[in-house]
């Protein structure tokens, strides 16, 4: 098994290795760096300042190698717009974004889930059909759209829910309903395909054969091994949530990351766009490696098999 | 045949149905058994001749796409088809059990040993969980695995595939059924451990006052441990009686060609009698005899008529034009 | 579980299974989805002739006219203005143009990239393979929108390059499919035929695998429109977009939202609709072609 996390580790290093390497030479190369990573209106000396900083006359992998020592030592740059490090900004707004992900998979889990049951056991049944809709439309309508609708009906014409900003439980709702739409339908989906295929496997065959009440075959044969891959899903969504939230984060001008990141594009704040970027692919990278780790060490098949 | 009839099917029909309804698969037809308590009955024939569609049908544990369309199953005197969903599910596991053919895939990955065995002693008996417990490292010491004590708390993909086998059969006897249905047993076993496995079963079977059925398309198996057999083609039972019988004296050419197939010793190194053809489609069978196609002794009615089953001597059957001239007045009713 | 029924109402066989019945006939055929796709795409192409007004100007005197059953609304701007005085519904039936012209032509775009890196990386193998596994990989960890609003950031907003854009962010999905594909083919014995006969890889490529996956790319094709059309609409509702004036739905969507709160709702409602239909349409094609077409993409 210690070969089995080493691998994994060397492909997550791999991984974000070229990650940084895209980025770098999305950057450089196809942009104009000077333009995205100085201030509009600096000066021709700042202007030249820049050009001896970036070393932008030096070869490239020199240039890549200061870009990458930057980022680990936590130096992001400076956000033209707020003028602080923008590492800080990054910080500040995090909790937000965990909130508000971690409110929209709650949702998620608790529709997506039994919905998902059901709709397996009622193979074909209104259940199963109902949650099919449910499914195509969220995984479907853009998060704009709901969450204007969901204004639109809720704060315009009912008047009982806010339309913007942060404080209280009211404010979350709409958000975070918006967001977990898309996750539901996803976790529905997989709920439903891994419930019919544990279902029909001999283990559960077998659970019948035995005189099991279908409650129990179903509730505890047929569950938990299905719920295997859910819960995998589930704990990579998480951290894809905090990152994707940027369109339902701008309609309810929720204070998190995803705002920060339409901010940063709005104000041509280049450097706060290009954390933003970084920082969210290495999590989701990383999170990814996290997840496999823990499977290697949990599941007992996979432990005892080096 | 020893002992009171424990079970008899009588004319029991099984059909698989397609959504439109326009594909029938006649998985099961006509099929008339019966077995005594304490007996040993084998079931052989081909894949897709139906062997294992007719214990899933015993166990009225169809898919949702089969129907039971004709027949009766008496069980200790009660017809199992009349019974309701809760009253069936009652009868499995504790009258009736059934070991399935794969015995890795049929334990749950996720679940001890030990919680798997003593779960139908939890659930039919009501027994207490540290109760139950005990009973189970008691049947896998009857089963003779050993360290029972240990092994009962491990899972399933710790132990070895004759182990995993014989748990099964641990799980198959721990509410004391009068019926045991094996599928296909040894199929997926060493060749040997198979005979340690098979020798198990008898062993239990006279401790526990077992009935079994073995459904296999092993011969050797049936004529090792079988006191009955029945032979079946395309759904339908095609010859049965006792054992010995059929071996010296087939009646009908598809149990021959079966026989005859089979490499011996004293072949002498002649060659192999296979049989010609392909196993029939069940969704479309000819009219008539559904062996005509491949019968080396096909007369022109067979191709026309399909024959019923004709008592050749008390307890013995054929379902062949052949055994019409032997046949005792009474039919097998 | 099982169903019994009395014998008498056994069922008797009937012969053959159904013969397949005319196409538009088969079970589940999106009639409605086809019908409005194509529908929106007449509408992009004669767009010209069908809008009433020319969708950039507007004149600050007529802006906020609802529509024409409202009070304050005529039927000369059917479905009203907007907040610079634009007739909606000319926006609306240029806004199909756009993201008809957006969306197929970065699905041709991605479909294109994707087809051929997957062919050469599931053919080729070996050092082919692993860069181009490792950068889809990667590319895929990172979600689409996100890297979408980064290259717009660097590039900056027109046509070209959000269709550029587009084709970058979401070739990887086809490689990766079109390579499990190519990697089977490898495997049937006319590509084995072809390799000991001695052709060369191009020929082999070209003309023995490159066909056998066309279809599987016109099936990913159709369920990648649905999503493009989406990211297209997100890009646009946050400004990143085709620019203005040239109308986006998503764009107008965005506009629309600075009135919602005050009641101008037909901002909002009328383009959110368009995008709706058009994206429902595509996925349904898309899903009913997937089961129908390919099995093997059953998996997605």
């Amino acid at each position: 098994m210690k070969q089995y996390i080493l691998r994994r580790v060397g492909y997550s290093l791999l991984s974000l290795f070229l990650l940084s390497l895209t980025i770098f030479l999305f950057v450089r190369v196809t942009g104009d760096p000077v333009a995205l990573l100085t201030e509009p209106g600096a000066s021709q000396e700042d202007i030249e300042a820049m050009h001896r900083q970036f070393g932008l006359d030096q070869p490239l992998w020199v240039q890549y190698w200061h870009f990458i020592a930057s980022f680990i030592t936590g130096d992001f740059g400076q956000s033209f717009y707020y003028r602080t490090p923008v590492l800080d900004l990054y910080f500040q707004r995090l909790p937000n974004s965990l909130i508000l992900a971690a409110v929209a998979m709650a949702l998620s889990l608790v529709i997506g889930i039994p919905s998902g049951i059901l709709a397996a056991v009622r193979v074909d049944g209104f259940w199963d059909s109902a949650g099919k809709l449910f499914a195509l439309l969220g995984l479907s309508l853009p998060q704009f759209w709901v969450g204007l609708v969901l204004i639109l009906v809720f704060s315009v014409s009912l008047g009982w829910l806010p339309s913007s900003g942060s404080g209280s439980f009211l404010h979350i709702l709409m958000p975070a309903f918006t967001l977990g739409w898309y996750f539901a339908a996803a976790h529905m989906r997989l709920t439903r395909s891994s419930m019919l295929e544990v279902m029909g496997s001999e283990y559960v065959k077998l659970a019948r054969l035995k005189g099991l009440p279908e409650a129990l075959v179903i509730g505890k044969h047929a569950l938990k091994n299905a719920l295997i891959p859910v819960i995998t899903l589930a704990g990579i969504n998480l951290v894809v949530m905090i990152n994707v939230a940027v369109i339902v984060e701008t309609v309810f001008a929720w204070p998190g990351i995803g705002r920060l990141l339409y901010e940063g594009v709005t104000f041509r704040d280049f450097p706060v766009v290009q954390a933003v970027v970084v920082i969210g692919g290495s999590m989701i990278i990383l999170v990814n490696l996290l997840i496999d780790i823990l499977y290697a060490l949990i599941d007992p098949r996979i432990r005892l098999e080096s | 045949m020893a002992g009171q009839t424990l079970l008899s099917l009588e004319h029991l029909s099984a059909h698989y149905v397609s959504q439109q309804g326009t594909r029938v698969v006649r998985a099961v037809d006509d099929v008339t058994i019966s077995l005594g308590a304490g007996e040993t009955l084998g079931i052989v024939g081909e894949s897709g001749s139906g062997k294992t569609t007719l214990a899933l049908t015993m166990m009225r544990l169809l898919p949702p796409a089969a129907r039971i369309v004709a027949g009766r199953m008496m069980f200790e005197g009660e017809d199992l088809l009349k019974k309701s969903d809760e009253e069936m599910r009652k009868v499995r596991g504790k009258r009736i059990a059934m070991l399935l053919q794969d015995p890795m895939a049929s334990l749950n990955p996720l679940f001890s040993i030990g919680n798997q065995v003593a779960e139908p002693i939890r659930v039919h008996e009501g027994a207490a969980p540290r109760t139950a417990w005990q009973r189970a490292i008691q049947l896998l010491k009857s089963v003779r695995i050993a360290s029972p004590d240990t092994r009962v708390s491990q899972f399933p993909h710790e132990m070895s595939g004759g182990m995993r086998q014989r748990i099964v059969g641990a799980i198959g006897i721990s509410c004391e059924p009068r019926l045991l249905i094996a599928d296909e047993p040894t199929t997926s076993l060493d060749l040997t451990i198979q005979a340690q496995y098979l020798n198990l079963l008898r062993d239990l079977q006279r401790e526990h006052g077992l009935a079994l059925i073995f459904i296999t398309h092993n011969l050797g198996i049936v004529a090792k441990m079988c006191d009955q057999l029945a032979v079946m083609y395309a759904g339908r039972v095609v010859e049965q009686g006792p054992v010995s019988r059929i071996f010296n004296a087939p009646t009908h050419p598809y149990t021959k060609a079966l026989l005859g197939s089979i490499p011996r010793m004293t072949d002498g190194g002649e060659r192999l009698t296979a049989i010609d053809g392909q196993p029939p489609d069940l969704s479309n069978l000819p009219a008539g005899c559904a062996f005509a196609p491949r019968c080396p002794a096909v007369t022109t009615r067979c191709r026309v008529e399909a024959p019923p089953e004709f008592v050749t001597e008390p307890g013995r059957s054929a379902r062949c034009w052949l055994a019409e001239p032997m046949a005792l007045r009474s039919s097998a009713a | 579980m099982t169903v019994i029924t009395p014998p008498e109402a056994a069922i008797v066989t009937v012969a053959s299974a159904p013969r397949p019945a005319a196409f538009w006939r088969l079970k589940g055929f999106p009639l409605i989805p086809i019908l409005i796709l194509v529908f929106i795409a007449l509408v992009a192409i004669f767009a010209d002739v069908l809008a009433p007004y020319d969708p950039t100007i507007g004149s600050l005197a007529r802006r906020f006219r609802p529509p024409f059953w409202q009070e304050g609304g005529s039927t000369a701007y059917l479905l009203g203005t907007d907040h610079v005085g634009r007739d909606v519904l000319s926006r609306l039936i240029y806004g199909a143009r756009v993201s008809m012209v957006v969306g197929i032509t970065a699905v041709l775009v991605a479909g294109g990239i994707g087809t051929l890196l997957g062919i050469l990386s599931g053919y080729l193998g070996g050092w082919a393979d692993q860069v181009v596994m490792r950068l889809t990989d990667t590319w895929l960890a990172l979600p689409a929108l996100t890297f979408a609003i980064f290259l717009a950031a660097i590039v900056g907003p027109s046509e070209l390059n959000i269709i550029l854009i587009l084709g970058l962010v979401y070739w990887t999905r086809y490689a990766r499919v079109i390579r499990g594909e190519v990697l089977s083919l490898k495997q049937r014995e006319f590509v084995r035929l072809a390799i000991v006969a001695g052709c060369s890889s191009r020929t082999i490529m070209w003309r023995h695998i490159l066909p056998n996956v066309i279809n599987s790319a016109v099936v990913l094709a159709t369920l990648m429109l649905g999503v493009v059309i989406v990211t297209e609409a997100s890009l646009s509702f946050l400004g990143v977009g085709v620019p203005p004036p040239k109308p986006a739905w998503g764009l107008m969507m965005a506009d629309g939202k600075k009135g919602l709160l005050v009641g101008y709702w037909w901002l909002t409602v009328f383009p959110g609709v368009c995008i709706m239909l058009m994206v429902l349409s595509a996925n349904l094609l898309g899903d009913w072609l997937r089961v129908k077409l390919d099995p093997q993409l059953r998996q997605l």
